[in-house]
């Protein structure tokens, strides 16, 4: 839906289905609002696959002792360290760019030049609330 | 070729619609558990056992159980739409339309089990 934007809704018949284009050739060129776009899905899958962990953290942070317990005997390793903020990220951009399209499904900045600049404020935003919570956690 | 009016009975729009609307359910949940967590991080009173406390009412439990049925379902719409415009071979789709369904349920079982637990 994202990606064969929003003029489908008013195409009447076959002829004007919207244009088929292949992302794998499209690749590097792709206007940065599109890139915002496949990110979000990108995200989205990424959390998807880790729900059970989200749950597993959940579980123990009702049977622990302490925070200490829930978190950081996983999260002392500096690599676990970069996952988590990896997944921070993934999590925090997912939000950042699904207001962006809530706010575009309100016809809220769908101008291309504003589109274009509601996309690059979600990447550079998404990157410093991630920066602010890396700083929290680390 | 035939000229088939393509739109006007609504196909999809439920789905597009919930996912909407689970979305802005699951922005004012995590909102107000950030609160929640920045409340306990800046309070020195306050331990895991607050935590805790807070998770034994059952208004609680039904919220966050609420929060991840609406997550399941965004995540459905998400995954479904994703299988319907990259994957091209029928076959496969309806696998991975099956494989998803088995996934998002059985987290979804996962879930309960461990808020009411």
């Amino acid at each position: 839906m994202f990606l064969l934007g929003c003029d489908f809704m008013q195409n009447k018949t076959m002829q004007d289905r919207p244009k088929f284009l292949n992302l794998m050739i499209l690749g590097p060129k792709m206007a940065v609002n599109a890139k915002v776009s496949i990110l979000h899905r990108v995200s989205g899958v990424l959390m998807v696959l880790t729900i059970p962990f989200l749950l597993y953290v959940l579980k123990k942070s009702l049977v622990s002792q302490s925070f200490y317990d829930t978190l950081y005997g996983v999260i002392s390793n500096p690599i676990i360290k970069l996952v988590y903020l990896f997944f921070i990220w993934v999590f925090v951009y997912h939000i950042c760019a699904g207001v962006r399209f809530l706010l575009l499904d309100l016809h809220k900045g769908i101008e291309i030049k504003t589109a274009q600049t509601t996309a690059r404020i979600v990447i550079v935003l998404s990157l410093i609330l991630t920066a602010i919570l890396g700083v929290l956690i680390w | 070729m035939v000229r088939r009016n393509i739109t006007g009975a609504g196909y999809g729009f439920n789905s597009w619609i919930g996912q909407r609307i689970t979305a802005v359910i699951m922005l004012v949940v995590i909102v107000v558990f950030l609160l929640f967590v920045a409340y306990l991080a800046t309070n020195v009173n306050s331990s895991i056992a607050s935590w805790q406390a807070v998770f034994k009412c059952s208004f609680v439990k039904i919220f966050v159980q609420l929060f991840f049925v609406a997550l399941f379902y965004h995540a459905w719409v998400g995954m479904r739409d994703l299988w319907m415009d990259y994957i091209t071979c029928n076959s496969l789709k309806l696998t991975m339309h099956i494989i998803t369904i088995l996934w998002l349920l059985a987290n979804l079982i996962y879930s309960i089990k461990i808020i009411w637990a």
